[in-house]
């Protein structure tokens, strides 16, 4: 009998080390899987016990904090957002019902102190409890008020950034909502952030981008005179200006000023698709904007076809339409208003773009900074003195042209208006975006409206002025 | 050193994973420390020092690492459930007292387990009518589809817990019997051309089947290893007068499936019985022909009987979002898996580990007893888990140990039954937790919480000291002679 004894002894440890086993897989090599199983609530009970940082706006004031419930280890954080409304869209929500959005989702593995394997050891060696680290964002609230209040409970968005930082002041998408909603009505909520995720018609303010693909490749400068008359086939199909107004032949500056359809898409056509899809690309059109900001609430602006697909050089697009802000059945031009601000930003930039940014720095609870974001140019998109000559042009649109309404006193204000017809000619989104002061540009802003029976330099353009009032004075403020 | 000595330096170990591991505990919540849960861990070490006084007194040559070994993974237990609630501990060391009362009055009414062969048939009969006692109107209980506990009044208890020992004893003692009986035909095989005509046979009738019913991989495995094992015992031409037996046992398993539908409990029993009957006749064809049997009617079963085939389906789909939604659906399987993989390689630390939810609910179904070993992961990781079962491995070289040195073939039956009978639960409910095998509520033995499973196990402890006894009693008598 000993020998099967012994047998069977050596059956229970190949069943126990079977056992052993099993349990590595689940504790060691299959445990990534587990943890980032959907259905696995873990991660954000867990996130829930730790008191989340600060979200702070650049002046210092409290955007969003944790509160706390309970006590011991029932202890748990709920946030609140003191601002309410005002910044909703930019710092989204964190809610352990309904998800997190926007900054909150960024930057959650800094606001909730994530640290790496040998960190998390080493606090808790130290027995340290985990703690959120503070997010500034470079958001103002006097702009934000500002932009706000401009639109008036009109759907659209206001984006203005620094040009020589990217850092992005004012990002307001109107319907906002008031974070602390989230979790008692959230199908209530209009979650959508027009800044970032919309995509509009630009109308002529593309001609801005047209304009520095036509001053930077050098086929091109301002005095060029070019053929205004009206209507003009394009593509074979008649285009008229807005009005139907006959410029005859005209310079290129003068084109800017009064936003000259048929000037622009002879430009573009001269162009061709290569060229002006190359200096979008520069832009950063095609791409999600590099925001630090969630890529599913980002979309890239760019030539897109009836489809939703973003078209690159070789679309087939009717390219004259384009070069002013429209397009055809083959591809139209679409838009983000952040991507707008960037291309105002660029040129006010000496045609250096800088890579957007909504934080300013990571503060750690013992007040260390634990990241400081540092500009950083994303792209050259021209030469400093064709991004002088096109600034020079856009100066003229706010002095002379469609956008004089944007002016301020005392501050010179460059910028391009744009209006394009939505719903079969119905109604119009109304654009306007530019950069002040001119000889040494201090914010770039792109102000769009939905749906709008007015044009862009009578609907925008004021908007715009009440905004870069706020953020760098002037006028009578 | 004698082997108390032994025994008791191997207490020390005891007292240090008590000492450390309710200090662990009490650190991590400073908000409701109160002495009273203090005094547990002296308390537990003083029954402990009792319990070896009075094997020394009564059972002085017994196995020294048994009860170190039970008292290691109760207090390893007793750690646990304080950790995840206070209350449930302070029931367990109560239950861990009476299981102590319990160990000492079998070992004082029990001078000599032979005396058990003489009570076989009433033993049986009795293990029969606790296993049967769930399903009886009145004091039955259905727990998750499953009929495993009772309520007699206020008590509530598994009876599966002490018919799993009654069972042994009967086996033990009726395979000493008929063991040699079941295998003597071994002498005069059928001849060789009879040897061939039978396996063509079986051969036949494997394809034949397979063919009719469209049996799928996993079925025709079965099927063959079953004609083989059949085969195997054929040709030894036994006498089928012995195998009645055998297929009632089988048949009762089977039942019982059907009964209480609990295919772990039934894996365990069944389990057992092949084990003895592998020691008994020492036929691999035997061993054979009854496991196919035994899976046979399981499948077929888990296709039949809905609590089983939903059993089944939650172990193999434990992520399906239907089967998670479902009421006694993959929840639990799933949220053990997730608490594993929570505990990592180290683990959380004892006492850090998430177990309520903020709605003040637990994560965790039964954390306290069929997942205990989730929540050991969780804290102590694959290292203190792997520790644990290592703890078992050891308990049942013992228990193997003290069947080595029996001398007589019921000693050795017994030894074999209960500590195969105790290894199968630990891998039925560890099995069930880490995705081996399906999900069924048994009880990690000495660390769950549960007075059935706490008593019946220290019962089934006070018997391998017994037995462990009388064998190295032998032994030391019979070198002393040769002295």
């Amino acid at each position: 009998m000993n020998r099967q004894i012994v047998q069977l002894f050596g059956l229970c440890t190949l069943l126990f080390a079977a056992l052993v086993a099993f349990t590595s897989w689940w504790t060691v090599l299959g445990a990534k899987d587990l943890e980032t199983n959907a259905n696995n609530r873990r991660p954000l009970i867990e996130e829930q016990r730790i008191p989340r940082g600060l979200i702070l706006a650049r002046d210092g004031s409290v955007l969003a904090r944790s509160v706390g419930r309970g006590s011991g280890s029932r202890r748990t954080f709920t946030r609140t957002y003191p601002a309410g409304p005002l910044f909703s869209h930019a710092i989204g929500y964190n809610f352990i019902s309904k998800g997190r959005a926007g900054l909150e989702r960024s930057r959650n593995d800094q606001l909730v102190g994530k640290e790496s394997e040998f960190g998390s050891i080493f606090s808790q060696l130290q027995s340290k409890d985990r703690e959120g680290q503070d997010v500034t964002t470079t958001l103002d609230p006097r702009g934000q008020r500002a932009a706000l209040a401009a639109l008036g409970g009109r759907k659209g968005s206001i984006v203005a950034m620094e040009p020589q930082t990217g850092r992005v002041r004012v990002m307001v998408s109107v319907p906002e909502y008031n974070p602390n909603d989230v979790p008692t009505r959230f199908k209530e909520l209009s979650l959508l952030n027009r800044a970032t995720q919309s995509q509009y018609p630009p109308g002529s303010t593309f001609k801005v981008v047209t304009a520095a693909a036509a001053l930077d490749s050098g086929k091109f400068n301002p005095q060029s005179i070019v053929d205004g008359s009206s209507p003009r086939p394009v593509s074979g199909v008649p285009l008229a200006n807005s009005g139907g107004q006959d410029f005859g032949p005209i310079s290129l500056t003068d084109a800017l000023t009064n936003s000259v359809n048929t000037v622009w898409a002879q430009v573009g056509e001269r162009l061709g698709r290569g060229t002006l899809v190359n200096y979008m690309q520069r832009f950063g059109f095609n791409q999600d904007p590099p925001l630090d900001y969630p890529d599913s609430q980002m979309s890239a602006s760019g030539v897109r076809d009836e489809r939703g697909r973003v078209l690159d050089g070789d679309g087939g697009f009717d390219v004259g339409r384009v070069a002013i802000g429209q397009g055809g059945s083959e591809g139209a031009i679409l838009v983000s208003p952040l991507q707008m601000a960037m291309v105002a930003a660029a040129v006010g930039n000496g045609g250096k773009l800088m890579r957007p940014a909504l934080t300013e720095k990571v503060v750690g609870k013992d007040g260390r900074v634990k990241e400081r974001v540092e500009p950083e140019e994303q792209s050259t998109v021209m030469s400093e003195k064709a991004a002088g000559m096109l600034a020079e042009m856009m100066g003229n649109v706010v002095r002379e042209g469609t956008g004089t309404a944007a002016a301020l006193s005392g501050i010179d204000v460059a910028g391009k208006t744009g209006t394009a017809e939505v719903d079969n000619a119905t109604a119009n989104q109304a654009w306007f975006i530019g950069f002040a002061p001119i000889d040494r540009p201090r914010m770039a802003v792109a102000v769009t409206i939905e749906r709008t029976q007015g044009q862009g330099g009578t609907e925008a353009a004021p908007l715009a002025k009440r905004v870069l009032e706020a953020l760098i004075g002037g006028g009578g403020g | 050193m004698s082997a108390r000595t032994r025994e008791l330096l191997g207490l020390i170990p005891v007292s240090l994973l008590v000492t450390a591991g309710f200090a662990a505990v009490l650190l991590t919540r400073t908000e409701d420390v109160s002495d009273a849960t203090a005094t547990y861990g002296l308390f537990f070490l003083g029954c402990c020092v009792f319990a070896h006084l009075f094997i020394r007194s009564r059972l002085p040559d017994a196995d020294p690492y048994l009860f170190p070994l039970a008292a290691l993974l109760a207090a390893f237990g007793l750690v646990m459930i304080y950790r995840i609630d206070a209350e449930l501990a302070r029931e367990q060391a109560q239950w861990f007292v009476i299981g102590l009362a319990c160990f000492c009055a079998t070992i004082v009414f029990l001078r000599d387990h032979h005396a058990l062969e003489r009570y076989r048939y009433t033993i049986a009969a009795a293990g029969l009518a606790l296993l049967v006692m769930p399903r009886l109107p009145g004091i039955g209980a259905q727990v998750n589809g499953a009929f495993l506990a009772v309520q007699l009044g206020p008590i509530k208890f598994q009876p599966a817990e002490f018919a799993k020992i009654a069972i042994i004893i009967f086996l033990a003692s009726y395979l000493r019997d008929t063991g040699d009986m079941l295998v003597r035909a071994r002498l005069r095989p059928l001849p060789p051309q009879r040897q061939l005509l039978l396996i063509g046979a079986a051969a036949l009738g494997v394809l034949v089947l397979v063919r009719l019913l469209g049996l799928g991989t996993a079925a025709t495995v079965l099927l063959a290893i079953f004609a083989i094992s059949l085969v195997s015992i054929l040709r030894e031409r036994p006498s089928l007068k012995h195998f009645g037996p055998l297929l009632l046992i089988w048949g009762m398993a089977m039942l019982m499936l059907l009964f209480i539908r609990d295919l772990g409990s039934s894996l365990m029993f069944f389990g057992g019985f092949l084990a003895l009957l592998y020691v008994a006749t020492d036929r691999l064809s035997l061993v054979g022909a009854g496991a196919t049997m035994f899976l046979g009617g399981a499948m077929f079963f888990a296709n039949s009987v809905s609590h089983v085939q939903s059993r089944v389906d939650t172990w193999l789909h434990p992520f399906d979002p239907d089967l998670l939604e479902k009421v006694g659906g993959s929840y639990q399987i799933a949220q053990s898996l997730f608490a594993q993989a929570d505990g990592g390689l180290f683990g959380r630390g004892f006492g850090q580990a998430l177990l309520d939810l903020p709605g003040g609910t637990k994560i965790l179904p039964a954390a306290h007893t069929d997942l205990i070993y989730a929540v050991i992961t969780n804290e102590l990781g694959l290292f203190g888990a792997a520790g644990l079962i290592l703890g078992y491995l050891l308990f049942v070289a013992r228990g193997f140990k003290t069947a080595l040195v029996a001398a007589d073939g019921f000693s050795k039956l017994l030894a074999v039954g209960l500590t195969s009978v105790l290894a199968l639960q630990v891998f039925v409910i560890v099995g069930g937790v880490t995705k081996v095998i399906p999900l069924t509520g048994v009880t990690l033995p000495f660390v769950s919480y549960g007075g059935s499973s706490i008593v019946a196990n220290m019962v089934l402890l006070a018997l391998l000291l017994i037995v462990s006894d009388h064998a190295r009693e032998d032994r030391g008598a019979l070198q002393g002679g040769l002295v």
